[in-house]
């Protein structure tokens, strides 16, 4: 129940953001295009290497989401089974540190485990096994893949299973139905429910993933289209191939998408309330095996971060500290990240506004496509990767202006953009219960425009806001896909000057480069994923 | 003067976790007995039905069912049938299967498995719906599968759930008559949870009123309902003057 004026306004709003956004995403695409456009067909064409690096991108990424499912079934169920045990909530909570901490440090944490220096190798190797686990390559990339993607499966799986009604249970343990009957009876169909769903998203971000296998891969033989790109525009100066790889992502990422939204949504949500106990879990059995799994899905993800902090904490921090280089990096780091988070939350006030004015239940055609319109922009970036975006930006402004030059500008822009479906998740909501409760009354009492977005809607807002400011800083202060292609010595983020420094064999500074990186992203997430306020989050 | 009570608690003390309000059951049913328990919202009805099934365990005092101590026993080994207000049925199972696990829950049904579960659905009024999903039945209709489900386990007590919460006065009126029957020809010991003094004029020969987290009164439902000087009992009908 918004004034007619404010309507306007706020349809405005939302008209700027999306044309904002179109232009970021159009120009990057048209630069891409008009680029494509001037080749000759043998010259770039779809060679042998292009069919290589996709080939490769969807194996890994089909590899990464079986390993990473099939480790997740097994944790998930066991995590259900016992909902009791001790420490069990901070279990969850870990689960879902990899999903803040960025990829860069993660990589720099799974190498301390599994790399050739790594603790399990020296374990073997102490063992009189001689046999080392290589971590670079395809093995490595599956292995950080599932090191990112198996708690988040698992924390789907099991909020699903967890949200089957109380009384299945009882009527189970009632009826005496044996696990085995169970699994099949119960577990299993509502594993089944969410499982295309969380396939899908693994695989969408394994397709798509970028640092890990920069880091992690590299080499012709394990390259996907993202890493393609840029060693195409950086290296190889051949923008010819990068823009036909870009183009061949985007399709790919279209593809993903369009098979996305036909499948059931996965998500973590409110559970059925009380957890009660499973009589089904007290054999002694089972009570082992769950045990095991639970134990080895933890220390699976638990070393990486115990890796980050031991390396991290023997590195010089002090030296690292006084050095200009790293201060100029993170103060970069945080100017870029302070923007982009502010671009964001500018840009998804400005939906969200727009996206409520246009809500009207006798609205026309045209209100509801607007609103289907700028809902679906807010996650464009979806569709047109960092990388991609970036690739499209450089090519586009090649030759008319210094690349690096404009690069703080396009990495901000391109950050903003990759935190806004975040952002627009964490506020969204938060806004439509808040308009539920107040619009009628603000109307009434004639609260509008300015003085109703003091009084009214920042004092009940903040805490999401802040929450998802907070989230969106975490984002850019740990991406290196934008960076990636636009860093030069002049424009150096904390994640860029790790890149530098593992580069160059410098792996103390970059072990304790990576421990300020994680911890200050992590802080960041912690602030941003506190439970909602408003109830019912499930368990974060 | 009561004979073997088919279910005694004995200073049955429970609590959720440290901080929960203490509740202490001790109380007796008689055999062949069929009892409204009511109460207010938070009571402890519930958890008296949980403790009695075994889906709670109690930190003091034994339940005896039928003379025999089930204080330890596992839900599935107390001779107790359980009908909840809602998803008495797996969603996905059809009608036959989710009666069946009632009969077996191990194995297939034999073909005279599901000869007894048809009889039983023809008892409940439900010929010819063995083949059908939970989706495609009303809640009514639900609830009778549910209580088909209860016959062909043939367990000597029943316990409802606030099982007709949710449905129609009509609906509830024939379902009321139904349990009567079922009760009446299997010989059971019936506890049904209600909010709904009507339910328990109509079949209930005893009351079992819970009043924050103890039995405040058991008694036939007549004595109940001809007046008492239970303030608790009166406050809870709306039959307190001074208000």
């Amino acid at each position: 129940m918004l004034a007619t004026s404010e309507r306007r306004g706020a349809i405005a709003a939302g008209a700027g953001a999306l044309v904002f956004i179109g232009l970021v995403v159009l120009v990057a695409v048209w630069g891409l295009l008009r680029t494509s456009m001037g080749m000759t067909a043998d010259g770039g064409g779809f060679d042998a290497y292009i069919w290589r690096i996709t080939r490769f991108t969807l194996v890994q990424a089909l590899l990464s989401t079986a390993l990473s499912i099939g480790f997740a079934l097994p944790v998930a169920r066991a995590l259900a089974r016992r909902p009791h045990f001790l420490g069990r909530n901070w279990l969850l909570r870990l689960f879902a540190v990899p999903l803040g901490l960025p990829a860069i440090v993660a990589a720099l944490g799974l190498i301390g485990i599994w790399g050739r220096q790594g603790f399990v190798n020296d374990a073997l190797g102490s063992a009189g096994l001689d046999a080392p686990i290589s971590i670079y390559g395809l093995p490595g990339i599956l292995l950080a893949h599932v090191f990112f993607n198996m708690p988040l499966a698992a924390r789907l799986i099991l909020a699903e299973l967890e949200r089957t009604p109380a009384e299945y249970w009882r009527t189970a343990a009632q009826l005496g139905l044996p696990s085995g009957r169970v699994f099949r009876i119960i577990e299993w169909p509502a594993i089944v429910r969410v499982l295309p769903g969380v396939a899908g998203l693994v695989f969408m971000l394994c397709a798509t993933s970028f640092t890990l296998v920069l880091l992690l891969g590299g080499g012709p033989g394990a390259t996907t289209i993202e890493v393609a790109i840029y060693q195409s525009l950086r290296f190889d100066f051949d923008p010819g191939r990068a823009v036909l790889l870009a183009l061949l992502q985007i399709g790919l990422t279209a593809t993903i998408l369009l098979a996305l939204s036909i499948l059931p949504r996965a998500e973590e949500g409110p559970t059925a309330g009380a957890i009660v106990r499973r009589f089904d879990a007290s054999g002694r059995v089972g009570t082992a095996v769950d045990t095991l799994f639970i134990g080895f899905g933890a220390a699976f993800v638990v070393s990486p971060l115990v890796a980050v902090a031991i390396s991290g904490l023997a590195a010089d921090l002090g030296r690292l500290a006084g050095e200009s280089s790293v201060r100029d990096a993170a103060l970069t780091s945080l100017s870029v990240a302070f923007m982009a988070a502010s671009l964001s939350l500018c840009l998804a006030t400005a939906a969200i506004y727009a996206r409520h004015a246009a809500d009207r239940r006798n609205g026309s055609r045209w209100h509801n496509a607007f609103r289907t319109t700028l809902g679906a922009t807010t996650s464009l970036i979806l569709l047109v990767p960092p990388v991609v975006l970036g690739a499209g930006w450089f090519v586009f402004l090649r030759g008319k202006v210094d690349v690096f030059a404009a690069a703080p500008v396009v990495v901000v822009g391109i950050n903003a953009l990759m935190a806004l479906p975040f952002v627009m998740r964490v506020l969204e909501p938060a806004h439509r219960s808040h308009a539920m409760r107040t619009d009628h009354l603000s109307a009434q009492l004639g609260l509008t425009g300015l003085n109703r977005l003091r009084r009214i809607d920042v004092p009940a807002l903040i805490r999401p806001v802040s929450m998802a400011a907070a989230f969106a800083m975490a984002l850019s202060l740990g991406d290196l896909g934008a960076v990636a292609l636009f860093g030069n010595q002049d424009f150096v983020t904390l994640p860029y000057l790790l890149l530098q420094r593992m580069g160059s064999y410098r792996t103390d500074d970059a072990a304790g480069l990576a421990l300020l990186i994680g911890v200050v992203c992590l802080l960041l997430m912690m602030l941003g994923t506190r439970s909602m306020p408003s109830g019912g989050s499930g368990t974060v | 003067m009561m004979t073997t009570p088919a279910l005694s608690l004995e200073n049955v003390r429970f609590a959720y976790g440290p901080d929960g309000a203490p509740m202490m059951f001790d109380t007796a049913i008689p055999a062949g007995s069929l009892s409204a328990v009511m109460g207010p919202s938070g009571s402890g009805k519930s958890t008296f039905f949980a403790l009695i099934a075994g889906f709670e365990q109690p930190q003091a005092g034994r339940i005896h069912i039928n003379g025999e101590d089930v204080t330890t026993s596992a839900p599935s080994e107390r001779p107790i049938s359980y009908v909840f207000q809602e998803n008495n049925l797996f969603s996905h199972l059809d009608v036959m299967t989710n009666v069946g696990l009632g009969i077996d829950p191990r194995r297939r049904l034999s073909g005279d498995d599901r000869g007894r579960v048809s009889q039983a659905l023809e008892r409940v009024g439900l010929s010819g719906f063995e083949m059908r999903l939970p989706a495609s039945l009303s809640g009514g209709e639900r609830q009778r599968v549910a209580l088909a489900r209860a016959l062909v386990r043939k367990r000597p007590m029943l316990l409802l759930d606030e099982p007709f919460a949710a449905l129609g006065p009509r609906l509830r009126d024939d379902m009321l008559a139904l349990v009567k029957a079922l009760h009446e020809e299997a010989g059971l010991t019936t506890l049904m949870i209600t909010h709904q003094p009507s339910d328990a004029r109509a079949i209930a020969d005893r009351v079992v009123f819970i009043d924050r987290g103890s039995i405040a009164a058991n008694a036939p439902t007549d004595n109940l309902f001809d007046g008492t000087d239970l303030p608790a009992w009166n406050d809870y009908l709306g039959l307190n003057p001074t208000r």
